[in-house]
């Protein structure tokens, strides 16, 4: 039983490491229909900014600064990715897929050029040390972060789309794009906001993932492939279903740990997903009127 | 000086040409009924002053400026108001919401305004309670007055109108009627109509514009002919 609840505990953990990763693939899909394959390096930089910013930061809540640090250098970055890269290649989905494949491998060499190939240490603060225990299982602070980080993200994204301008003129040009320029919302605009929202929150993962282990060049590859299976999973841009899918994926890769080892839970989960995208094609969710729910 | 002077226009969907060398000025303040036969290009020549289609060639100068290469929101913000055919309500958008997106054509000053201003809802007292209901479960006619709400919200000064009448019931045809005549009146606004009814076009317009083969054709004053004059170029 306490095996189980721990299973369960962790799959949440896991799951909110999946939510962060698959938030901006989600939106950037949901709204532009890009698949960016250099998503996975945001989370690497997220991850490389935290251990700069730890580097230089000094005292117990450094890592509360990496935070908004990760953020806005991956939010930054991404617009750029978004202005020299996206916006050229609109409505050339193929070309997109390799241009963006093709600076992800450029991302990874750089940054095996600038902190080489072997990670980097992250070392979580003392106020992270330890757990809680709960009905006899011990849960670490740590993956609690983590947690209570998915958790505020979300809440945080949920209230910029429901009760922003923003957040109505995302909602708008995600339902209709043509009638949303006719009212005269700049629709470009509208897609760089978004995309740099959804590469900050891939930062904010990669400070998280930098708390679980080593900071490597290719430490997004790692999760961009459960990314993609949640994006899919959730039904293709729906912020709801991407929540439920990364929660669901969680708990079976988890689950599937209790009797076999994590390599062949992966593949378990894949299996999983293909045969729930059998039955059920259009996702948790489904996103008929391609419509940004929130 | 005309508010609108479209000369040589050309436009259409990739290889299919559908507007030919359209020749159009519209006065300021002045109503114009565009009519026609189903395919003759109406729509098309909407979109084009839009922005939606592009202007394959020819000009288009709205207020004194060259707007043919410019994005629908430059237009937009420009003063161009648009109701198009079908009313592309926003579905999951409230009433509310749906008429805060046409502040966007105000540009900052629309940022700063907070909620949807009380003209529109003076003008739709209908709107205003329904304002939290989700645009996509409306009737035709509840649609048709938030499309022209949210025109109106971004104050334009040439409005186009894409067939407000098309699927709404005969009250409510008599209620978008007033309104028109009543913005017209208080504001001054330049209005493009495309419509198949010729007593409600006749009813508001001071000139029409017949297209036919992507062309216009004949235009007059409707002070002049009567909508009678006139139908049997619109007739199939």
């Amino acid at each position: 039983m306490e095996l189980l609840l721990g299973q369960v505990f962790n799959g949440f953990s896991v799951a909110s490491l999946y939510l962060l990763a698959a938030l901006g693939l989600a939106l950037s899909f949901g709204l532009m229909r890009v698949i960016n394959m250099a998503h996975g390096e945001m989370l690497m930089i997220g991850g490389y900014l935290a251990y700069l910013t730890l580097q230089v930061v000094p005292g117990p809540w450094r890592l509360v600064a990496a935070l908004p640090v990760a953020f806005v250098g991956a939010a930054l970055f991404g617009a750029l990715i978004h202005v020299v890269l996206i916006r050229r290649l609109s409505a050339r989905p193929l070309d997109t897929l390799l241009a963006t494949w093709g600076l992800s491998l450029i991302l990874q060499q750089g940054a095996r050029s600038l902190f080489g190939a072997i990670g980097v240490e992250v070392t979580a603060p003392a106020w992270l040390d330890g757990g809680i225990s709960v009905l006899g299982i011990e849960l670490p602070a740590v993956r609690l972060f983590i947690i209570g980080v998915a958790i505020a993200v979300l809440a945080g994204l949920a209230l910029l789309l429901s009760r922003t301008r923003i957040g109505l003129l995302v909602r708008a040009v995600n339902q209709d794009r043509m009638m949303a320029a006719a009212t005269g919302i700049d629709a470009g605009r509208v897609d760089l906001v978004v995309f740099a929202l959804g590469t900050g929150i891939a930062g904010l993962a990669g400070v998280m993932l930098a708390l679980l282990g080593p900071v490597t060049p290719t430490v997004g590859q790692s999760y961009i492939v459960p990314a993609f299976l949640v994006v899919v999973m959730g039904g293709l841009g729906s912020i709801r279903g991407t929540v439920a899918a990364a929660v669901i994926l969680g708990l079976v890769g988890s689950l599937a740990q209790i009797s076999v080892d994590a390599s062949v839970a992966q593949v378990l989960m894949l299996v999983f997903v293909i045969l729930f995208i059998q039955i059920r094609p259009e996702g948790v969710v489904a996103n008929k009127s391609r419509a940004l729910d929130v | 000086m005309p508010l609108v002077v479209m000369t040589g226009v050309a436009s259409g969907y990739g290889a299919a040409r559908v507007l030919h060398d359209v020749e159009l000025a519209l006065a300021a303040g002045s109503v114009t009924a565009l009519i026609g036969r189903n395919g003759v290009g109406k729509t098309t020549l909407l979109r084009t002053i839009m922005g939606i289609r592009p202007l394959d060639a020819g000009t288009m100068i709205f207020d004194g400026g060259d707007i043919g290469r410019l994005p629908p929101s430059a237009r937009a913000r420009a003063g161009i108001g648009y109701v198009p055919q079908g009313r592309h309500i926003f579905p999951q958008l409230t009433v509310a919401e749906n008429l805060e997106t046409g502040l966007s054509a105000l540009g900052p000053r629309g940022k700063a305004r907070a909620g949807v201003p009380d003209h529109i809802y003076d003008l739709f007292p209908k709107l205003a309670m329904i304002r939290g209901r989700k645009g996509g479960l409306l009737s035709g006619g509840e649609q048709q007055q938030l499309a022209i709400g949210r025109a109106l919200a971004g104050a334009p000064r040439l409005l186009l109108l894409d067939e407000p009448t098309e699927g709404v019931q005969p009250n409510v045809v008599q209620m978008i009627e007033a309104v028109l005549l009543k913005v017209r009146a208080e504001f001054g606004l330049t209005i493009i109509l495309i419509e198949q009814y010729l007593d409600f076009a006749w009813s508001f317009a001071d000139h029409y514009a017949v297209m036919d083969g992507g062309r216009i054709v004949r235009q007059g004053d409707t002070a002049a002919e009567s909508a009678a004059d006139v139908a049997h170029l619109v007739r199939i």
